[in-house]
């Protein structure tokens, strides 16, 4: 931490002007409109403004483009004293923390409707009066996930908690959890390498943590194709179902993010970028890997297994 | 290294650049700062033409000015525009204003992430107010957002509405963490946490509980999302949901969210009081702790907000205590102002004079609160205007005058000028006098049962009724001299020290007023 220069400190680099943020807030707020439009004609019948939502898109996509190119191009020129380079990891470790919370919101809701909710609403304890008197038949049953108070959501007919230990090879929620767990390690032992100075293995095991990123992707798709297409699993079949895929797709978005993250650092170590002692943009990345990695820990324990 | 520093330092060092450009581009924190504070003043007319149109329909009893159904869109959106486009902005510019400065530093620590955090804001807000003008009309739910109102019985404007907050949490975590990066990554040499100015330690707590509790928020309106588009039923018992997830959730955000807007103000007013009691702040590390423990308690205390949705007796007297307890750490900060006071050699020129009525109805506010967490009294005053009478105490009397504390304070650091210290005063006395005009007979109107978000009401509240109405048009209309007074401090006047203030301490009063446009290139040393 050079912080004493010749006669003081370090000069902190303060960017001047860009164009890139009040382009970026244009196109959120364009893409947004574009989208809720969209969403309600596809109930109203009326017109949505879909191509709203592809312009809002694109200017999103190119203001952070040019945005992350501008801020690797001046950490290649010398630009970034330690402290902004402190900076940047102090913004990276709070948004993983704001994560961290946009999920805890989901798991709240699961564990509330499990725990409290749905007991009060078969009739149990302090609170089940109501339930008795509005569907005095229902009872609810999480692990089959079958029932719901009223017909008109259908219930799935059966759900993906996990079945008994000797049969988890058949389970593909293991095969990820088997996945998501060695990607992990895989992007440790690329970190190590690149900290090495070891390019070769660098570029191999980041590669290797890519295809996990996707082949998990891959299992997920299929899963979701086996929820709606066998076991009548669906986003609209009641409790269970809203929590098992806004908690799973939520994370499969993340994951998704993530590969496109570990793609873009892989195409930035192919050409050469970070060096032993300065590759934050790689640090970054892995810690939203291992974050992701953990919040799936969470998934497979409280949404699967138990 | 340092020689391409300083040629690319100096092509934006020499001050702002020319045109509209200056402000879309920017990456200062002191324009940042003086737009957002624009804006929010904006954003409060907006929302206070809101207050105003329901004030001038509950005048009289019976319906009298406007629709039922356009009096619930007004007093939803008067909340969302108030909470999320006036208070909280407000503070953030503030931050952006005078955070760099107190610390030290020359900027914030993620400029161009700054000036998104603001721009997003127009956006977002013309996305929220557009609503009004959509088929259907406006969110009519209230600004908590209640399902199965907000889902099932939701205008079809209510999509454009969660993107909106999406949006705006979004701008707010990105303030959030470039705040905390400014303060702990960019405070000059020597100066120590415990030696951090208090508006710098209220507003690093108020970070962590937005970064806390934005996303949870977020999460909340996405599951309305869903609900509405998506078939989900989280808030439909039908499909095995409960509609009181929503509030559990909604309050999980929503009580520490109130704390946000109130936090800052804690730190503006002790920097007030000490420099016009011409004494130092009494226990300063009394008033770090008490910050921290009432942001601590703050996550604990949600369902206090719904003691009558139907809770079990356990959750009820544990939200009941844990609320009570609130009260410990925030007396320690009235008295500690009052201990600050004693003995000092006051005077009251206008920011004062708004942070003493801080003080006072603040603390006003924070009485009827206690009585409110009494779990068998709420059953009687939840949803009556008592609850509104104690939340405007302490968000109108408190946080908004604290804001105008802040700018009076300051204002003379940012433009160069004195303002008018007679016309400050005249603004004062009037809102003075308007907010509690406005704000006090709504405890009676509420104690004796008068419902809130009620477009009509019965005959015997019509006294009650008149006086808010009156009060309510003398505060909004008083804000207009606020408004000519600072722009009058802008346009000229006697020009202002360094010092300004005799009493005042701290680094931002060691630099010329106006503050030159980037203070610090090297951080200064504290002792």
């Amino acid at each position: 931490m050079a912080q004493e220069q010749a006669g003081g400190h370090e000069l902190y680099y303060v960017p001047s002007e860009s164009k890139l943020p009040v382009w970026l807030a244009f196109g959120l707020g364009v893409m947004l409109y574009g989208l809720a439009s969209w969403m309600n004609s596809t109930h109203t019948g009326g017109h949505g403004n879909e191509i709203l939502m592809l312009v809002g898109f694109l200017v999103v996509a190119v203001a952070l483009y040019r945005w992350f190119a501008a801020v690797i191009a001046e950490n290649h020129a010398g630009l970034n004293s330690s402290q902004v380079k402190r900076s940047y990891v102090w913004g990276m470790g709070w948004f993983i923390f704001s994560e961290v919370m946009f999920f805890a919101a989901f798991f709240g809701a699961l564990f509330y409707i499990r725990f409290l909710a749905l007991p009060w609403l078969g009739g149990e304890g302090e609170k089940g009066i109501a339930g008795q008197y509005l569907w005095p038949d229902f009872s609810p049953d999480w692990a089959a996930g079958v029932t719901n108070p009223h017909p008109a959501w259908a219930g799935p007919g059966e759900t993906l908690a996990a079945p008994s230990l000797s049969n988890w090879l058949a389970y593909l929620p293991f095969y990820n959890t088997v996945i998501l767990l060695t990607s992990s390690v895989t992007i440790h032992v690329a970190h190590t390498a690149l900290k090495a100075g070891d390019r070769r293995k660098l570029n191999l095991w980041l590669g290797i943590t890519v295809l996990l990123g996707i082949l998990f992707i891959g299992v997920q798709i299929e899963e979701y194709v086996q929820a709606y297409r066998d076991m009548g699993l669906t986003l609209d079949s009641g409790i269970y179902g809203s929590t098992f895929f806004l908690l799973t797709g939520f994370h499969g978005f993340h994951v998704t993010l993530g590969t496109f993250m570990l793609i873009v650092i892989l195409a930035r170590c192919l050409k050469g970028h970070f060096t032993k002692e300065d590759h934050f943009g790689f640090e970054a990345t892995a810690w939203y890997w291992h974050f992701v990695d953990v919040v799936w820990l969470g998934l497979f324990l409280f949404v699967y297994v138990f | 290294m340092s020689a391409v520093i300083d040629a690319h330092h100096d092509d934006h060092a020499h001050g702002p650049a020319k045109g509209i450009t200056r402000w879309l581009y920017t990456t200062n924190h002191k324009d940042i700062g003086s737009m957002y504070l624009w804006f929010s003043f904006l954003m409060f007319l907006a929302g206070g033409v809101m207050a105003l149109v329901i004030r001038a329909e509950l005048f009289q009893p019976g319906q009298s000015f406007v629709e039922p159904h356009f009096f619930n869109q007004m007093t939803t959106m008067h909340g969302l525009v108030m909470v999320f486009g006036a208070i909280m902005p407000a503070f953030v510019g503030l931050a952006n204003w005078m955070l760099p400065m107190m610390v030290g530093a020359p900027d914030m620590a993620l400029p161009r992430m700054n000036n998104l955090s603001f721009w997003i804001l127009p956006f977002a807000s013309a996305l929220l107010i557009s609503t009004l003008f959509m088929e259907g009309g406006g969110p009519d739910f209230g600004w908590t957002m209640y399902a199965p109102l907000s889902t099932t019985y939701a205008p079809d404007s209510v999509t454009f509405v969660i993107f909106a907050i999406h949006l705006l949490g979004a701008s707010s975590i990105m303030g959030a963490i470039n705040i905390i990066a400014t303060i702990l990554n960019m405070r000059a040499p020597g100066m120590t946490l415990m030696k951090m100015p208090m508006f710098v330690w209220t507003w690093l707590i108020t970070a962590y509980l937005l970064i806390a509790v934005m996303p949870v928020l977020a999460g909340a309106v996405t599951m309305m999302l869903f609900d509405i588009h998506f078939g989900t039923s989280f808030f439909d018992a039908a499909g095995g949901g409960d509609p009181v997830l929503f509030q559990h959730i909604f309050w999980f955000f929503g009580h520490p969210e109130v704390y946000i807007m109130i936090l800052p103000a804690f730190g503006i007013v002790s920097h007030v009081i000490p420099a016009f009691s011409r004494k130092r702040l009494f226990g300063y590390d009394s008033m770090v702790y008490a910050t921290s423990s009432i942001a601590f308690l703050s996550f604990i205390v949600w369902a206090h907000h719904m003691f009558t949705v139907g809770m079990p007796l356990a959750g009820q007297l544990f939200f009941m205590y844990a609320t009570m307890l609130i009260a410990v750490p925030t007396g320690v900060k009235v008295f500690n102002w009052i201990s600050t006071m004693w003995r000092g050699s006051m005077t009251f020129e206008t920011p004062m004079l708004f942070a003493l009525a801080f003080v006072f109805l603040f603390t006003i506010g924070g009485f009827s609160g206690v009585m409110l967490s009494i779990a068998p009294a709420d059953y009687q005053y939840h949803d009556t205007y008592f609850v509104v009478a104690h939340f405007h105490y302490v968000l109108v009397s408190g946080s908004l005058f604290s804001i105008f504390s802040a700018v009076y304070f300051w204002l003379p650091k940012w433009t160069g000028y004195m303002y008018s210290e007679g016309l400050g005063k005249v603004h004062f006395w009037l809102s003075f006098l308007g907010v509690n005009l406005a704000f006090f007979p709504m405890h009676f109107s509420g104690l004796a049962g008068m419902p809130r978000r009620i477009p009509d009401y019965a005959l015997q509240f019509a006294n009650f009724n008149a006086w808010s109405t009156v009060g309510a048009f003398i505060f909004g209309l008083s804000q207009l001299l606020f408004l000519y007074v600072v722009i009058q401090s802008i346009r000229g006047g006697q020009k202002a020290t360094a010092q300004v203030w005799d009493g005042a301490e701290g680094l931002e009063w060691t630099v010329p007023s106006p503050a030159p446009y980037h203070t610090f290139a090297t951080p200064p040393e504290v002792k």
